[in-house]
């Protein structure tokens, strides 16, 4: 499915990835836990093609394909999708409206007016949302956790092949962390990958990771099964940095 | 369609769409430039009475003393001597299809505007389906005793009315251009709506046919008398295309004691137009004036709509858009005189500038002694679509009253790399994306206009950054 190999990126000059590796089979869930810094965030931004930063080693591949050429809506049509940790505000634009055209951007067949109304109902339904929501501008006036509800919403109506999640859990309430996995488990099965960035293994209770990478200083530095994960509550980030600083 | 006789009477049936050869119009000045003959011969040919003709005389005699504006845009390029102060277009009946250049064709296609459509807009064919709505709606128009036609018309059937209040509300020698438009005025609207009236259906300057209606100095005068309500809509979505450089219009409105007049306006004209234009509009006891103004194309715009609040609770506000692309400047904005106790205004202001284009804001404040608990907001917002283009902002304010609450706030933004990455990353093109997010900065004043006139409003800013319309 995903494929990355010895990736080196850098923004504004200065190297953050450096030599990652990762694969990503069919139907897996992986998680990457890290500190602050450690470039998670890029490492979700260069997937997706974010244009601020440069590729300057390694490769991407996804579903066989190199798609370090593609600009974001390619790799969004592929099949790619990035739950941003901090989405941006686009005043004026609906909800509804906005997922009307992405949705139609991605499927090769359009969906009707009534079709979209209820794809959109019903995916509202399982995120607990209000559905006058639809109608308020994107993003705009969010609270923190109505911002990763919506994430996740458009990630239930985009039904991508690979989503990465940039630390979608981070400042929830357990409710809305809840609602939030119930939306990721909904997608699950053997279709789809993800990828669950997140610096606390909270959300890993909710969906169940079939493996655990820690990354440090733009690479991945040790991976495990989920058990790794509770070691890592455990022993906390300070005995990531003893244990594999070095490495790093 | 019944044949026009006067047409085929005429031998004008030959006629061919010259957009671009003045030698085929039906009736023009014999020269360029302007003096008095000129403008006794445009009074003439109209058949008009000898007090307008000494109205255009002594507005002639304005423009020849009032200076060139020096603020504002740059009008240095603007030769009066190079214009054709009358020309009167053919009639539609004259005109197939057939005639209509191929990039105008293109144009509308591009527009996705439906073909009965296109013939209207491109001044061709016999719109059947709007002439019948047309005449269903002027039977209750009529009934209800409301005037609606062109000025010329106006001016004929209503003369005690449009001699009452014609340049009342816009002096001729109020500027330059308002005095040549005084002088030379052809076309626009009359609009007069009795006591009580509520017309629900916009009035659109589209469904007048056979008249002049996108005239190069066209003049409406709308009067509302008490309690009546009006929505004009001067539509003109699709290109305008012009072999005039200059469009300078005068609008006049009257929304007398408890009244409320909406006022809206799309234009966009080819790039290299000059568009200046005067709106002006006074709002009497607990009345209401909307001015709703979106510009694109031209050269240069400059316009300024504005509302005198003249009686107690008055109500005005002012909603503008405009676009400016490379090479293009809109100075745009709002006027506003408080002028009697608890009135309120609210002015908003968005702006695109994108590549060389520049936007600026111009606006007026005012507010009287003795205009107690009024109330003003202003705001504007301008975007930027790339590092080159440029906005400016210059709010005038004068306060002269101290129990009063006036707000102001300005907004520069441009289209973030991060908001750009966002709406890609769902799939959307850059230019789809680019689109989303000036349709959504765009939308509180497009969701003023009736809905088919807010789609055609977004469709043409997405053709204007594109670069293909103009
Ligand atoms: N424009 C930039 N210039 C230089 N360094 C940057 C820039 N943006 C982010 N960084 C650095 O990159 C590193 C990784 O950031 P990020 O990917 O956001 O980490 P994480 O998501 O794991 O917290 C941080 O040390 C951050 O300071
Ligand atoms: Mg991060």
């Amino acid at each position: 499915m995903l494929k990355i190999e010895n990736l080196h990126a850098e923004i504004d000059g200065n190297e953050i990835l450096r030599g990652l590796d990762l694969e990503v089979g069919e139907g897996e869930i992986h998680a990457i836990m890290g500190p602050n810094g450690s470039g998670k965030s890029t490492l979700s931004n260069v997937l997706m093609g974010h244009p601020r930063y440069e590729v300057t080693g390694g490769s991407i591949t996804f579903r066989g394909q190199d798609v370090m050429e593609l600009e974001a809506d390619e790799r969004a049509r592929l099949g790619m999708f990035l739950a941003f940790q901090y989405p941006s505000e686009v005043p004026g634009v609906s909800v509804a409206n906005f997922l009307r055209t992405a949705v139609n951007a991605v499927r090769e067949e359009e969906l009707s007016v009534m079709e979209m109304y209820k794809l959109l109902q019903e995916k509202m339904r399982v995120m607990e949302m209000d559905p006058r929501f639809a109608e308020r501008y994107l993003n705009e006036g969010f609270s923190g956790g109505e911002k990763k509800r919506n994430e996740i919403l458009q990630m239930l109506m985009l039904e991508p092949r690979l989503a990465i999640m940039d630390e979608t859990d981070s400042g929830l309430d357990i409710d809305a962390l809840q609602v939030v996995s119930k939306g990721v488990n909904e997608l699950r099965g053997p279709e789809f990958s993800a990828v669950i960035i997140t610096h606390y293994n909270r959300i890993l209770r909710y969906i169940e990771p079939d493996h655990v990478h820690v990354m440090l200083n733009g690479r991945i530095v040790t991976s495990g099964g989920k058990e790794l994960a509770l070691e890592l509550e455990d022993k906390g980030y300070d005995w990531v940095r003893q244990e594999f600083g070095s490495v790093a | 369609m019944p044949e026009d006789r006067t047409i085929q009477e005429l031998g004008l049936d030959e006629y061919k769409f010259g957009f671009n050869d003045p030698e085929e119009y039906f009736f023009k000045t014999p020269r360029k430039g302007i003096d008095p003959e000129i403008v006794a011969m445009i009074s003439k040919h109209k058949n008009e009475p000898e007090w307008m003709l000494e109205f255009r005389l002594k507005a002639l005699e304005s423009f020849f003393e009032k200076p060139t504006p020096q603020w504002g845009g740059n009008l240095n390029e603007l030769d009066f001597d190079e214009i054709y102060y009358y020309i009167r277009p053919m009639e539609n009946q004259g005109r197939s299809w057939d005639d209509v250049p191929e990039d105008i064709k293109n144009t509308f296609e591009r527009l996705g505007i439906p073909q009965a459509e296109r013939e209207t807009l491109a001044g061709v064919g016999a719109q059947y389906e709007s002439e019948v709505v047309y005449h269903s709606l002027k039977e209750e128009w009529d009934k209800a005793g409301v005037v609606f036609m062109d000025m010329d018309s106006g001016l004929r059937e209503h003369e005690d009315l449009v001699r009452e209040y014609f340049g009342t509300i816009i002096p001729p020698d109020d500027n330059k251009f308002a005095a040549l438009n005084s002088a030379v005025w052809s076309g626009g609207s009359f609009v007069y709506v009795p006591p009580g009236v509520h017309i629900d259906i916009p009035l659109q300057a589209y469904f007048r046919i056979n008249a002049e209606n996108m005239g190069q100095f066209e003049r409406t005068l709308i009067i509302a008398d008490e309690g009546s309500y009006v929505h004009y809509i001067e539509g003109c979505t699709a290109p305008t295309y012009t072999t005039n450089s200059l469009h300078s219009a005068v609008v006049e409105l009257i929304a007398k004691p408890n009244a409320r007049i909406r006022y809206s306006t799309i234009q966009n004209w080819s790039h290299n137009t000059y568009n200046l234009v005067t709106k002006r509009a006074v709002a009497q006891e607990n009345a209401t004036v909307e001015w709703v103004d979106g510009n694109l194309g031209s050269k240069l715009t400059m316009k300024y709509p504005a509302v005198y609040l003249t009686g107690e609770g008055a109500r005005g506000e002012i909603l503008s858009v405009a676009y400016a692309g490379d090479g293009q400047h809109q100075d745009a904005g709002g006027k506003v005189v408080h002028a009697a106790p608890n009135t309120s205004s609210l002015i908003t202001s968005k702006s695109i500038s994108k590549g060389t284009g520049r936007s600026t804001y111009r606006g007026l404040l005012k507010v009287h002694e003795g205009a107690e608990n009024s109330k003003s907001r202003v705001e504007c917002d301008a975007l930027l679509l790339d590092e080159n283009a440029r906005t400016d902002t210059y709010p005038y304010i004068e306060i002269e009253e101290k129990k009063v609450n006036t707000e102001h706030e300005a907004t520069v933004s441009k289209v973030g790399e991060d908001q750009l990455f966002y709406l890609m990353s769902r799939g959307l093109s850059e230019e789809e994306a680019m689109a989303m997010v000036v349709n959504g900065f765009i939308e509180p004043i497009a969701k003023e206009l009736p809905l088919e006139y807010a789609i055609e409003l977004n469709r043409l800013i997405q053709l204007e950054m594109e670069g293909s319309v103009g």
